[in-house]
């Protein structure tokens, strides 16, 4: 599916234009404009509350928008329907369907099924699935029931059933709550080498130390975009401060 | 984890014995009314009546020689494997009362069949009355789930004693309906279910397991990580309501046995069981069935042995094989099967 990526002379893979939405009084986006080119690692950050799970839940068509307009792929959000091209892992993944009895291999396995429709997984299917798996080192793991695993290794289960829908873009929603700061080095380090294989990546993380290491570009978002450029910008910028600080000032302003 | 292809491979052996089983009821449910119809291929029916006659006269357990045992009996075992079959879905969908909502409102249905069926001449089938009314309400749920965000405790608990009330008020309306059997409604009945009964729960039993052998994925998606699938474009909004739609159809077909009141414990407790032991998912749901299928079948041999109300018996066989899950998963890690 990338080679289609390619050929297509790469529209915007995501561009979200003048979006605003809000939960009944409360705004949680206002008025923000931007586009997610392919190939990008994107790290979404700002203060808790912000909107950026919002956002990435309009990027990704889980929310419509109340003014404004979202495209994937260059189509508009509500004719999309390659869903294999995205890969999206939810926050708090790591604590999700805890009760089930589900293998890491049948999580794994999900990401042919958009593939599929209704028809039964085919031996390339499965072949694919097997080096997902083997690509983020949990092949070993595969008959074991996913609620069995530490934090760190059901995050890979999750990457890998990403990587075997062969997605274009990797969404994440704070990917690394609850899980050790040794498995967070290798899962970042991961997400590096899929995006240099052309994967688009778009993190939420409230860890800014990881993101200015990681992605290419930043977008600092309280309600309001505050920065949107590359990672050596935001630094230098002061948008942080004013992003932060209007947090506070507009808890001040309603009491 | 030593052994687990023999594991897998027990498994998959007692389910190709449940289906064999399933298949050869069917197949005298069939045979039975080629020979009522005068035609030929009724002697699978009589062989097996035979075969009653014989087992009275060695042991005498008088039951298999009656027709009637055998169609309660195959409309039992197709309960034991759809039962599960949805409740799987169901319960890691965290929508357990739904069943138990749905046989309210089915109860309900079948009041107002009563009504019709004693204001008119045209007397519905109660089944299918009841399968509207589940249905219907299945819809009701889903419209209330999806207005309130979440399948709370609220709408469901509106619904479930809302569809019951409804359904006392018109049965007191129509003046009690002499003669009918609303007791076997509410408690179930071994020898209540009618040959036309039972070809309603065959009827019902393909829909359901042809729909989840097909749609498997995209449920085990949905309930699995209901945002991911979304994502991936499936309509979520579309397979809930096959779900709920598909809860109403077994709720139907297994009141007759089981009754309004304990017909959601064969959604609940097959499933309960077998997720507490089993590792994939897939093998949870051969588990369930087996379950669901021994319960069923001993629970309604020892009800008639016995005379001991067979809804109940099934339940509480089924709650026998939940705690001994309970039991077993605690204890140990690779857990054998015998």
């Amino acid at each position: 599916m990338s080679e289609d990526a390619a050929r297509r002379d790469d529209p915007p893979v995501v561009a979200v234009e003048d979006v605003t939405y809000d939960y009944g009084e409360t705004l949680a986006v206002e008025d923000v404009t931007l586009t997610v080119e392919s190939g990008e690692f994107l790290g979404l950050v700002g203060p808790n509350g912000s909107g950026k799970t919002t956002l990435l839940h309009l990027m990704l068509g889980l929310l419509e928008p109340d003014e404004g307009s979202v495209s994937l792929f260059g189509e508009p959000i509500d004719e999309f329907a390659d869903g294999h091209r995205i890969g999206y892992v939810a926050q708090q993944a790591t604590q999700q369907g805890s009760a089930m009895p589900v293998t890491v291999e049948e999580v794994v396995e999900m990401g042919r099924y958009p593939h599929r429709g209704s028809s039964r997984l085919t031996d390339a299917d499965r072949r694919t699935v097997r080096e997902a798996m083997e690509r983020v080192e949990i092949a070993d793991l595969a008959d074991r029931r996913i609620a069995a695993l530490s934090g760190g290794q059901r995050q890979r289960a999750y990457i890998a059933r990403a990587v075997a829908s062969e997605a274009d873009l990797l969404a994440l929603d704070e990917p690394t709550v609850g899980v050790d700061a040794e498995s967070r080095d290798r899962f970042y380090g991961l997400l590096q080498e899929l995006n240099e294989d052309g994967i688009t990546i778009v993190l939420i993380e409230h860890d800014i130390g990881v993101v200015t290491d990681r992605a290419s570009r930043i977008a600092c978002i309280n309600r309001q975009l505050f920065h949107h450029g590359d990672t050596e910008s935001f630094v230098e910028s002061d948008a942080l401060e004013e992003a932060y600080g209007s947090t506070s000032s507009v808890v001040h302003h309603h009491h | 984890m030593a052994g687990k292809p023999t594991r897998t491979r027990l498994v998959e052996g007692a389910t190709v014995a449940v289906a064999a089983f399933v298949g050869l009821l069917v197949l005298f449910m069939a045979s039975d009314a080629l020979g009522s119809a005068g035609l030929p291929g009724g002697g699978l029916a009589e062989f097996l009546v035979l075969l009653g006659r014989v087992l009275e006269a060695l042991t005498g357990l008088e039951m298999f020689r009656f027709r009637f045992v055998w169609y309660s009996l195959a409309t039992g075992a197709l309960i034991g494997v759809v039962g599960p079959l949805v409740g799987m879905f169901v319960v890691h969908r965290e929508m357990a009362l739904i069943g138990e909502t749905l046989a309210h409102t089915a109860f309900a249905g079948v009041a107002a069949g009563l009504l019709v069926a004693s204001a008119t001449d045209w007397s519905a089938p109660l089944l299918l009355s009841a399968l509207v009314a589940a249905v219907l309400g299945a819809f009701g749920v889903e419209w209330l789930a999806e207005r309130t965000e979440t399948y709370g405790d609220v709408p469901i608990a509106v619904m479930l004693t809302g569809s019951f009330a409804l359904g006392t008020v018109i049965i007191s309306y129509g003046g009690g309906f002499s003669g009918l059997n609303i007791d076997s409604f509410l408690f179930g009945n071994i020898s209540f279910v009618p040959v036309g009964g039972a070809w309603v729960m065959v009827a019902l039993s393909a829909f359901v397991v042809g729909v989840v052998a097909t749609q498997y994925k995209q449920l085990l998606f949905i309930t699995f990580d209901e945002q991911a699938a979304r994502v991936a474009q499936f309509d979520v909004s579309l397979y809930n309501k096959l779900l709920v739609v598909l809860t109403a159809m077994v709720v139907v077909g297994s009141m007759q046995v089981l009754g309004v009141i304990l017909v959601a414990a064969m959604l609940v407790v097959p499933t309960a069981a077998a997720s507490q032991v089993a590792e994939s998912f897939r093998e949870a749901l051969l588990l369930a069935v087996l379950v669901g299928e021994v319960s069923v079948v001993s629970g309604l041999l020892v009800g008639y042995v016995t005379g001991l109300p067979a809804g109940g018996t099934v339940v509480l066989i089924g709650i026998g094989f939940y705690l001994l899950s309970v039991a077993a998963s605690s204890r140990s890690v690779s857990l054998s099967l015998h």
